[in-house]
């Protein structure tokens, strides 16, 4: 059975964000290289395993300070246009219902839960994403506001200064900025483990739309 | 549910594929910049920027927090372009000129400037390069000398330049009219140290560290955007934070 799973704005905007955060991480790795710790000059520094470190040249982008700048500062552009474009459409189509975790979900991922640990043995029913998927990609979205928020406090912190206040000040925001990075880095390694280990079939299901899997009971 | 469609869908989604092995085949290109095809593209998207910090962001009234002397860095690192520190052959000979579309260009001493109007103000210095570091200055405003020299109404922006070798910079009219935008002579209540663009250097805590012009000899009031040693490098032209 083929049902037809994602939207195309979903589809696009899902590997845009993919394509655009890397270049936007390769080029913040090239940025944080200018000044590689956290903390005002002469004072205390934040405690960071990363202090000093130079990232592997593949890994970055820009060339130089200026260059990878340029890069970040230009493509925070599409990828806000992307994350918005994407939020408009799940408020649109209803989708968020699907997605968004809210308080009622909480008994259900403590089933879900149960059943990952094996204290439970059936699969407890489901709509298209259970409550820990639905938890995860919560999460995700706040992860973005996140870095959208951050990065706009260390872009401008005079002009948004109660911005940059409220994440404890600007050295603390840029660390807040990077760790978000490290954070995201390991939900797209986790989430492409599960993919491959779960439901190979959500890939073809995220680039063509249709999915044939073992789980189309869940749209 | 579709049917059927699935042929159709695949020939797009391997076109997207391509697109996103190109482009991620592109960021593994050690280093790259944009090359000479993408890098005018980020240029202008960075003036597009320049204009939203400039036109949109920009408050010329919102004030920079101020701290206390003694929550002042340990240190604050000091940089200059040439070879050893600048300094004056006969500092009692050095002038502010101030010249280009004013109706009355003029020609500043230190004691002069001295006896102007003064701001003394502790604030946190934004480096382009992510540090921070808080420390005093005191100076006479922009808008002090401003005020002397009569701009014409066609003069946007100012051009300040030093003897730092070519450094230079390019200010807009309204980041300059600014009232923390200051002429500093002295830092941490002492003269201005020649480390740190001593006799005279523009600051501000509204802009970002490559903007303030240490070691200053004019100021040329234009209609023409002025570029500037980091500017013209690529380094984003309004760099106001």
């Amino acid at each position: 059975m083929n049902v037809h799973r994602h939207h195309w704005i979903v589809r696009l905007t899902h590997w845009a964000t993919l394509l655009l955060v890397t270049a936007m991480i390769a080029s913040g790795l090239q940025i944080y290289e200018a000044y590689a710790r956290f903390g005002n000059r002469g004072g205390p520094l934040f405690p960071s395993p990363f202090d000093g470190a130079q990232f592997p040249q593949w890994s970055r982008l820009g060339g130089w300070l200026a260059g990878a700048l340029n890069w970040h500062f230009a493509l925070m552009w599409p990828l806000l246009t992307v994350g918005l474009l994407y939020l408009g459409y799940l408020v649109k189509s209803g989708e968020w219902r699907a997605l968004l975790f809210r308080p009622r979900d909480v008994r259900g991922a403590i089933d879900m839960t149960k059943y990952y640990l094996r204290l439970r043995r059936d699969h407890p029913p489901q709509g298209k994403h259970n409550p820990l998927q639905k938890l995860a990609y919560t999460s995700i979205y706040l992860l973005g506001a996140l870095a959208v928020l951050t990065g706009v406090a260390i872009y401008k912190p005079v002009q948004f200064s109660w911005l940059t206040a409220l994440f404890g000040g600007f050295q603390a925001t840029r660390y807040w900025h990077f760790w978000i990075v490290w954070i995201f880095v390991a939900f797209t390694i986790t989430h492409v483990i599960l993919v491959f280990a779960v439901d190979p079939a959500s890939l073809r299901a995220m680039l063509t739309g249709g999915y044939r899997g073992k789980f189309p009971s869940h749209d | 549910m579709t049917e059927h469609r699935a042929p159709v869908l695949d020939r797009r989604a391997f076109v997207r594929l391509g697109v996103a092995g190109g482009a991620a085949s592109l960021v593994a290109a050690c280093g790259w910049d944009g090359g000479n095809a993408v890098r005018p593209l980020l240029l202008d998207i960075s003036r597009l920027n320049d204009w939203v910090g400039e036109k949109v962001l920009f408050s010329p009234t919102r004030l920079a927090r101020t701290y206390s002397s003694a929550e002042r860095s340990a240190m604050l690192p000091g940089y200059f372009i040439s070879r050893s520190v600048p300094t004056l052959e006969n500092p009692s000979a050095w002038r502010l000129r101030v010249d280009g579309l004013v109706r009355q260009p003029l020609e500043l001493s230190l004691p002069e400037l001295m006896a102007m109007p003064r701001v003394t103000y502790t604030v946190k210095h934004h480096c382009v390069e992510g540090w921070s570091a808080i420390a005093t200055w005191h100076g006479v405003p922009v808008s002090a000398v401003v005020q002397r020299c009569r701009p014409l109404d066609a003069a946007r922006y100012i051009r300040f330049v030093s003897f730092d070798s070519d450094y230079s910079n390019g200010w807009d009219m309204a980041s300059a009219l600014h009232p923390q935008t200051i002429l500093a002579y002295g830092m941490n209540d002492n003269p201005l140290p020649p480390a740190y663009g001593a006799p005279l250097r523009l600051y501000s805590p509204t802009k970002l560290g490559y903007k303030m012009t240490k070691y200053l000899v004019s100021l040329t009031f234009t209609d023409q955007r002025p570029g500037g040693y980091w500017e013209d490098q690529g380094y984003p032209w309004f760099a106001g934070i």
